[in-house]
């Protein structure tokens, strides 16, 4: 009687820890949030400033009510496809570092629809689609020189971040320029531009084209046979070629999928963000600097899941959008970089693997310590029998 | 072009090579160990931003010496994630990148002076009288260390420890070194040789702090270890390659003439840097264990 009554109990415990660890992932990206946040929080504190009233401001800055709440999305939107960039090339077993450059070259691309007069509908989609091809065809010059000449891809996407920033500055300045107003290019015309769904907000139906983006990716690889092909070559290349998968092609196809996302990401801030619809030259393009890279941590945040980036881009979206308040919040001026230094540090925290079960170390010993004693009870009842 | 032309050309990228070649050679001791660092351009830039801090507080050398600290501050960081915690290399990396990127710009916005923050002249390393004009001493130091650290990594026990380490831990760890210390001191040594080369940016060379000082130079240093093979002889080959189309990049932006927009000629050190890398790859070849946190079964 005692016997059965322990095996359920056993049961239970055993349910309620397998539970436990199936939200293992959802847990340490929550710790890795709050380790950044409190290492912002020091930072802030030796500076002299208020930690407690900047994180009150950023919140309310980012989720206090409606106006707040779409900004925060509009922030998230393209967080979400330069996320995916990341995290699909992850999936396949490389770092594709490129999602900045690959960004820059298709928000150029769009810009080029202000050149063509189109209906509406088609407009945006011709738009896309110059985006999503020109992101594409930016990640398969690295993707080539990793299958043809062995170039880490870190190195060469990276390189390629570099290029397409002085090239997107060059066209910007000097070929799709506006004739009238050469500090910037010319605005996408009016049958482009995504409609603003929030009125008086900058959130506009762009943010359609990232939640379908992340949602066919999530369909795409885990419930279709190439989606599988990729995710098992990422997770034990020698293993998926002993199986029959061609590695290359889904290499290429992970940098295409990466590519495409990268370059949407672009064409969502050109076609899709008022007031300007367009790209500013100088200052070094303002609106798109640093969203490739802010999508990795969103990518990290979100475990590579693209449901899981979709919450992870509201979070970031959110710092993004509340630093904005945060700076001028209660005479406690905190500069927006500081959203940038609290990313950087949920990026270094998520880097270490099984987080939670890394921290209490205490936990870990206890238990060594239980094992070690259950084992010598059992000798010993062993024993006794 | 004349004479004079050339001699200043081949000065300026002296004092480019110094940086890269600086920071390869220390990435090349951690790579022959096992750590694959893509967070050097982080550390590049922290470490000049502290080293400005701290020049006028102490002089030049201590603004080096902070640079130094800070780089190796950054890289036991980087290094306790990837050894004893098995962490992944390159995530932790890009985390250091963030971070540093976020960090020096908040950094120089405290300082009052949005973009970017001037080390006054006097605490500038001071440069020597050659007869090629004025050169900095760390050029000395850059052209110097690559044949030492040659001699340390193949002719001495502990390089070929490192190298243990890096090929088959395995192996070493049953010869009784130990994996995660060894792989912990090369990634620190790393971190303190990019830090005299971000600390060198801003003290020795450039004079000024700004937000994207490194300019993607941790990125191309990688590029030099790559080419080398992990030879640092051919690093040092390597970081003058690209230092010097850097310089010729500057100089032709400063031509009268503007035979070719800026924006274009910047380019210039990337493409060659990409060039290099993808015409020396294939006859290369690392550590087998590069890359992979060690675990004791």
């Amino acid at each position: 009687m005692s016997s059965v009554e322990s095996s359920a109990q056993s049961r239970w415990l055993r349910g309620i820890r397998r539970t436990v660890t199936g939200l293992h992932p959802v847990s340490e990206s929550l710790l890795a949030a709050v380790v950044g946040l409190l290492v912002g929080a020091v930072l802030m504190y030796i500076y002299g400033f208020d930690p407690w009233r900047a994180y009150v401001g950023l919140i309310k800055g980012a989720f206090g009510g409606s106006y707040e709440l779409a900004s925060t999305i509009s922030r998230a939107t393209p967080l979400v496809l330069t996320a995916l960039t990341f995290s699909i090339c992850l999936r396949a077993g490389m770092f594709n570092i490129g999602a900045e450059g690959q960004m820059y070259m298709g928000g150029i691309a769009s810009v080029l629809v202000a050149y063509f007069v189109l209906p509406r509908g088609l407009h945006q989609i011709v738009g896309l689609l110059f985006a999503a091809f020109a992101g594409a065809a930016w990640s398969l010059v690295p993707a080539f020189l990793k299958l043809t000449r062995g170039v880490h891809e870190v190195i060469s996407t990276i390189m390629f971040n570099w290029i397409a920033r002085w090239l997107a500055l060059y066209l910007a300045i000097f070929v799709v320029v506006d004739p009238r107003r050469p500090e910037k290019t010319l605005s996408i015309p009016i049958s482009a531009r995504f409609p603003v769904l929030v009125r008086g907000t900058d959130l506009s139906y762009a943010v359609f084209v990232s939640v379908a983006f992340a949602l066919a990716m999530y369909f795409l690889l885990w419930h279709t046979a190439i989606g599988y092909e990729v995710r098992a070559a990422g997770l034990n290349p020698s293993a998926a070629r002993y199986g029959g998968i061609r590695s290359k092609r889904t290499m290429l196809l992970s940098f295409v999928l990466g590519g495409v996302a990268a370059g949407l990401a672009g064409a969502s801030i050109v076609m899709g963000l008022p007031p300007t619809y367009a790209i500013y030259g100088g200052g070094g393009l303002p609106q798109l600097m640093n969203l490739g890279f802010d999508g990795m941590a969103v990518a990290m945040v979100g475990r590579n899941h693209p449901i899981g980036i979709l919450v992870a881009a509201v979070f970031f979206g959110g710092l993004n959008a509340g630093g904005r308040v945060m700076q001028f919040y209660g005479a406690n001026p905190v500069p927006l970089e500081m959203v940038r230094v609290v990313m950087g540090a949920i990026v270094l925290t998520m880097s270490v693997p099984e987080l939670i079960r890394l921290f209490p170390m205490i936990r870990r010993r206890g238990e060594d310590l239980f094992g070690i004693l259950r084992r010598a009870r059992r000798t010993e009842r062993r024993e006794s029998a | 072009m004349s004479l004079n032309d050339i001699l200043s050309l081949l000065r300026i990228s002296l004092h480019a090579m110094v940086p890269l070649a600086l920071t390869a050679v220390g990435e090349i001791v951690g790579e022959t160990a096992g750590l694959f660092n893509i967070g050097l351009e982080g550390i590049l830039l922290l470490s000049a931003f502290g080293g400005a801090l701290a020049a006028p507080h102490g002089g030049p050398v201590v603004g080096l010496l902070v640079g130094m600290g800070t780089g190796a501050v950054v890289s036991l960081v980087f290094a306790v994630i990837n050894t004893y915690w098995k962490g992944t290399q390159m995530v932790t990396g890009i985390g250091i990148n963030l971070f540093a990127m976020g960090f020096v710009a908040f950094g120089l916005i405290q300082l009052g002076a949005p973009g970017f923050h001037d080390v006054p002249k006097a605490f500038e390393l001071t440069k020597l009288r050659t007869p090629m004009g004025l050169m900095s001493p760390m050029i000395g130091i850059a052209l110097v260390l690559p044949f030492v650290l040659y001699w340390f990594l193949r002719r001495t026990r502990a390089g070929l420890m490192l190298k243990a380490a890096g090929e088959m831990p395995e192996a070493a760890d049953v010869a009784g070194i130990n994996i995660h210390r060894i792989r912990l001191v090369a990634a620190v040594f790393g971190g303190v040789l990019a830090g005299l080369g971000g600390a060198y940016m801003s003290i020795a060379w450039l004079g000024v702090v700004t937000k994207d000082l490194s300019a993607g130079r941790g990125f191309i240093s990688l590029a030099c270890v790559v080419f080398s093979g992990l030879n640092p002889l051919l690093a040092l080959l390597g970081a003058f390659i690209f230092g010097f189309f850097q310089a010729l990049a500057e100089w032709v932006k400063t031509l009268p003439s503007k035979p070719i927009p800026g924006e274009i000629v910047s380019m210039l050190p990337y493409l060659i840097t990409l060039l290099v890398v993808s015409g020396a790859i294939g006859r290369v070849r690392f550590p087998k264990a590069l890359g992979t946190p060690y675990k004791r079964e």
